[in-house]
C-alpha cells in the first residue's frame, strides 16, 4: 500500500502526537496491528477466572526476561565461581536479593499459570479445532519452559542443581546405543563440569529465550486469526452484526486490558507474598540442599527435582526397569509429555465446554487432575514415604504401587480420550454465550 | 581415585538432610543405596535412580557414611531473627570458637554493621586475624592442611543455616558427647561419627552418653523417638552451666541463620509496604474495571 492512501492519524488530543503516529503508521503498520491485535480484537464477553493465566504467563515471561538480565550482570558462569556468585547477588549487589527470590519465584510462577492455563484448554475445549495449531505452539512453549527451568537450575551450582542436572542427563544414557555417547555429547564432559556449566547458561540466557518469545509470538498470532475460545465453547463468529463485529465479542482493548490488571494486582499480590516473606516455599521453590555447593564426589541422600517436574519424575521412577535397562521409563515420561500434542485429536467430543459434556468426561477429568497431583507430591518424596506393604504384596513400596496406578490412569486419559469422549451423553449447546 | 574414594568415606562426608525435615527421611532413599553396588539389582528401594547414578557412584565412589546420620528429633531453635544483641552475642561465639577452622568467605567483616556495631568495633573485638574489616571472613587454615589434620575440609558456613535449618544446627551443636572409639575423642548425637570434634567443650563441659540410641537405618520404627531417649551425664563441667550453653548456643544459631540470608530482616519490612501499596491499588484497579465494563451486558 503506498503510504499516500493511508488516512492520517487523528484523535489524540495533540496535534504534535497525531503528525507522530501518522508519520510513523505511513512507514510502519503501527495503526493496523494496534487495530486487529488489541482496539479491534473481538474476544468474547464471558471469560471468567480461568481466562487470566495467559496473560500472568506473558507478564512472568517479562519478570523472568527482565531480572534475568540483571542477574545476568553479577552471575558467573564458572563451576569455581558461580555459587558465590549467586551470593553476591544476594549480599552485596544492591537490591541483589530481591532481583534473585523474583527470578526463582517467577520459574515456579510461570509453570503453575502455564499448567493452570493448560488446564483451562482442557475444561473448555480450546485445543479442539480450529485452534489445534494454538495448541501445538503452547506444548512446544510447554517443552521449551521445562528446557529453561533446567538449564537454569544448574546455574546456582548448588547440590540440587548438580544432582538434579546429574540424573536427567543420564536420562539420556538409558537410550540403547546412542546413550552413552548422547548424554556424554550433553555434557561436555565425562562429568558434568565446567564445560556443561556454561553451555546450559548459554542455552538458558540466549537460546531457550529467544525459541519461547518467538513461539509466544506465534502463538498469539495463531489465536487471534481464529479467534478466542469461551468458557461455552462455541463460536461466536457465528453470529455477527451488521459491521461484521460477533454479537458476543468486546474489543480486547479496552475491556479486557482493565480485567487483566485487575488480575496482575491480584496476582503480584500473591508473588509479593512468597517473594518478602517465603521464598524458599518451604523447599519447593528454593531447596535447602542447593544451599550447598555442588560437591561430585557426594550425592545427596534424596534427590527430587524441583515441583513443577515431579508428576513426570514420579511416572519415570514407578516405570519397572526390563532388563536392568531403564529405558522403559524413559520412554513412559517421553511419552506421557508428548502425548499432549495428540490431545485435539485424541478428543471426539462433539461439543467443546466441560458445560455440555457428559459424565465419562467429567469423571476421566477429574481422574486425571487427582492423578496428576499425587503422581506431583509422589515425585518429591523418597519412594519409601508410605512405608512398605505386607508380605502379601511382596513387601512393595506402598508409594511405588500407588504411582504405578496413577502413571496407568494417567495414560488411560489420553488413550482412552477417542472411546469416551463419542460414547459420551452431552447436553445441546447453547447458540449464544452464557455467564 | 581409590585415595579420594578413602577420604569421603572416613571423613564422614554427611549427607545432608533436606531442611526441616527429620534426618531419617534420607536414610531409606536411593541414593543411600548407591555404595552397595552389589546389592544393587536385587534391592526393593527401586532402582530407577540409583540405576541413573550408577555411572557416578562408580566413577566418583560415594561416600560410605552416608547412612550413619541418626534418626534424631530435632529441637526447635528458639531463636529471634530481630534480637540484636542476641545476634552481637552470636557474632562473638561464631568469631571465637567456629572462625579459627570454618570460613564464612561470602560474608564481609563490616556486614555485621547491620548489628548494630560500628566498624571499629567489628576490628577490636571480632577480628583476631591481620583481616580488615573489609575482608571477607576467611580462614587462615588452607583446604589442603585442613584434609591432612581433619579428614576433610571444615565447610564454609556462610549459607549453612539455610542448607541445614535452625533446628538442626541447635540440635547438634548441643549433641556433642565423649567417645573413646572415635579418632577426636567425640561423637554427636545428631551427626553420628561427625568429623569435627565439640568446639566448645570448655564451655559445655564433658558428657557421656548414658543410653545408647538404637541403631539407625534398617527399620523405621527406630526414628524419631531416637532423641528423646538419649540421655548424658556431665562428667566434667565447662564454664557454663547446661542454661547458659543452651543460650549460648541459641544465640550462635540466632547469627548462623542471620548470615544465612543477612537481607532477611530488611526484605520483611520492605513486603509489608509493598503488599500495602498493592492491596491499596487493587479497590481503584477494579473500580476502573467496574466502570469499563458498565455497558458490557
Amino acid at each position: 500500500m503506498a503510504a499516500a492512501e493511508k488516512p492520517p492519524v487523528s484523535g489524540t488530543g495533540s496535534v504534535v502526537l497525531d503528525g507522530a503516529l501518522t508519520w510513523v503508521d505511513q512507514r510502519f503498520p503501527l495503526i493496523s496491528t494496534w487495530k486487529a491485535h488489541l482496539a479491534e480484537y473481538y474476544a468474547p464477553k464471558n471469560f471468567n477466572f480461568w481466562y487470566y493465566f495467559g496473560g500472568l504467563a506473558m507478564l512472568v515471561l517479562g519478570i523472568q526476561i527482565v531480572t534475568g538480565i540483571f542477574l545476568t550482570m553479577n552471575y558467573k558462569p564458572d563451576a569455581n565461581l558461580a555459587f558465590a556468585s549467586v551470593e553476591y547477588i544476594m549480599r552485596e549487589v544492591p537490591g541483589g536479593w530481591f532481583i534473585r527470590y523474583m527470578h526463582s519465584t517467577g520459574a515456579s510462577a510461570f509453570f503453575i499459570c502455564v499448567y493452570l492455563h493448560m488446564f483451562r484448554a482442557l475444561l473448555y475445549g480450546s485445543h479442539r479445532k480450529p485452534r489445534e495449531l494454538i495448541w501445538i505452539f503452547g506444548v512446544l512453549i510447554y517443552l521449551l519452559l521445562m528446557g529453561e527451568a533446567f538449564f537454569g537450575y544448574l546455574l546456582p551450582w548448588g547440590q540440587m542443581s548438580y544432582w538434579g542436572a546429574q540424573v536427567i542427563i543420564n536420562l539420556f544414557s538409558a537410550i540403547p546405543f546412542i546413550g552413552p555417547d548422547l548424554s556424554l555429547w550433553i555434557r561436555g564432559d565425562y562429568v558434568i563440569a565446567d564445560a556443561t556449566l556454561n553451555r546450559f547458561f548459554a542455552l538458558h540466557v540466549i537460546a531457550l529465550p529467544l525459541a519461547l518469545l518467538g513461539l509466544v509470538m506465534a502463538h498469539l498470532l495463531a489465536l487471534h486469526e481464529v479467534g478466542s475460545n469461551n468458557p461455552d465453547g462455541i463460536e461466536i463468529a457465528k453470529h455477527k452484526d451488521a459491521k461484521g463485529i460477533p454479537l458476543d465479542g468486546i474489543p480486547f482493548h479496552p475491556y479486557y486490558t482493565v480485567k487483566d490488571i485487575l488480575g496482575v494486582v491480584v496476582f503480584l499480590i500473591v508473588f509479593a507474598i512468597i517473594v518478602f516473606f517465603a521464598p524458599e516455599m518451604g523447599g519447593y521453590f528454593l531447596e535447602a540442599n542447593n544451599f550447598i555447593p555442588a560437591n561430585p564426589l557426594q550425592t545427596p541422600p534424596h534427590i527430587a527435582p524441583v515441583w513443577y517436574f515431579t508428576p513426570y519424575y514420579s511416572i519415570l521412577r514407578g516405570v519397572p526397569p526390563l532388563f536392568h535397562s531403564q529405558f522403559p521409563g524413559v520412554v513412559a515420561m517421553g511419552v506421557s509429555v508428548m502425548i499432549l500434542f495428540g490431545l485435539p485429536w485424541l478428543d471426539r467430543s462433539p461439543v467443546k465446554s466441560i458445560r455440555y459434556r457428559g459424565p465419562y468426561f467429567k469423571v476421566a477429568l477429574a481422574a486425571f487432575v487427582v492423578v496428576f497431583l499425587v503422581l506431583g507430591y509422589l515425585g518429591t518424596e523418597p519412594i519409601t514415604v508410605w512405608g512398605q506393604f505386607g508380605a502379601w504384596m511382596g513387601n512393595a513400596d506402598r508409594a511405588t504401587v500407588v504411582a504405578r496406578i496413577c502413571t496407568v490412569i494417567y495414560f488411560l486419559f489420553f488413550f482412552l480420550m477417542p472411546w469416551y469422549t463419542s460414547i459420551d451423553k452431552n447436553k445441546p449447546e447453547p447458540e449464544r454465550v452464557t455467564h | 581415585m581409590k585415595k579420594l574414594i578413602g577420604l569421603a568415606g572416613k571423613t564422614g562426608c554427611a549427607p545432608f538432610p533436606p531442611k526441616g525435615t527429620s534426618p531419617s527421611r534420607g536414610i531409606e532413599t536411593c541414593g543411600a543405596y548407591i555404595p552397595r553396588i552389589g546389592a544393587l539389582l536385587q534391592s526393593r528401594c527401586n532402582s530407577f535412580l540409583t540405576g541413573l547414578l550408577l555411572p557416578a557412584a562408580v566413577l566418583f565412589g560415594s561416600p560410605a557414611a552416608m547412612a550413619s546420620e541418626g534418626g534424631v528429633r530435632l529441637d526447635t531453635a528458639p531463636i529471634n531473627p530481630t534480637d540484636v544483641i542476641s545476634l552481637q552475642r552470636g557474632a562473638r561465639t561464631f568469631a571465637n570458637y567456629c572462625l579459627n577452622c570454618h570460613s564464612a568467605s561470602l560474608m564481609r567483616w563490616n556486614r555485621l554493621t547491620d548489628l548494630g556495631l560500628n566498624e571499629s568495633q567489628i576490628s577490636d573485638n571480632l577480628i583476631f586475624t591481620g583481616a580488615k574489616v573489609g575482608d571477607l571472613m576467611d580462614v587462615a587454615m588452607t583446604r589442603k592442611d585442613a584434609r591432612k589434620w581433619f579428614g576433610a575440609a571444615p565447610p564454609d558456613l556462610s549459607v549453612i543455616a539455610r542448607a541445614r535449618g535452625a533446628d538442626w544446627l541447635y540440635s547438634y551443636l548441643r549433641g556433642f558427647y565423649r567417645d573413646p572409639a572415635r579418632p577426636t575423642g567425640w561423637n554427636n548425637t545428631v551427626f553420628e561419627n561427625v568429623g569435627m570434634p565439640n568446639p566448645m567443650w570448655q564451655l559445655q563441659g564433658e558428657r557421656v552418653r548414658v543410653e545408647p540410641a538404637a541403631k539407625d537405618g534398617e527399620t523405621k520404627e527406630g526414628h524419631g523417638g531416637a532423641g528423646k531417649s538419649v540421655k548424658y551425664e556431665l562428667v566434667k563441667p565447662g564454664s557454663l552451666t547446661p542454661v547458659q550453653y543452651d543460650e549460648t548456643v541459641r544465640d550462635l544459631v540466632n547469627f548462623l541463620v542471620y548470615m544465612g540470608e543477612p537481607a532477611a530482616t530488611s526484605r520483611k519490612q520492605i513486603g509489608i509496604f509493598v503488599l500495602l501499596y498493592l492491596l491499596a491499588l487493587w479497590p481503584l484497579v477494579y473500580l476502573l474495571k467496574r466502570e469499563f465494563w458498565k455497558d458490557v451486558h
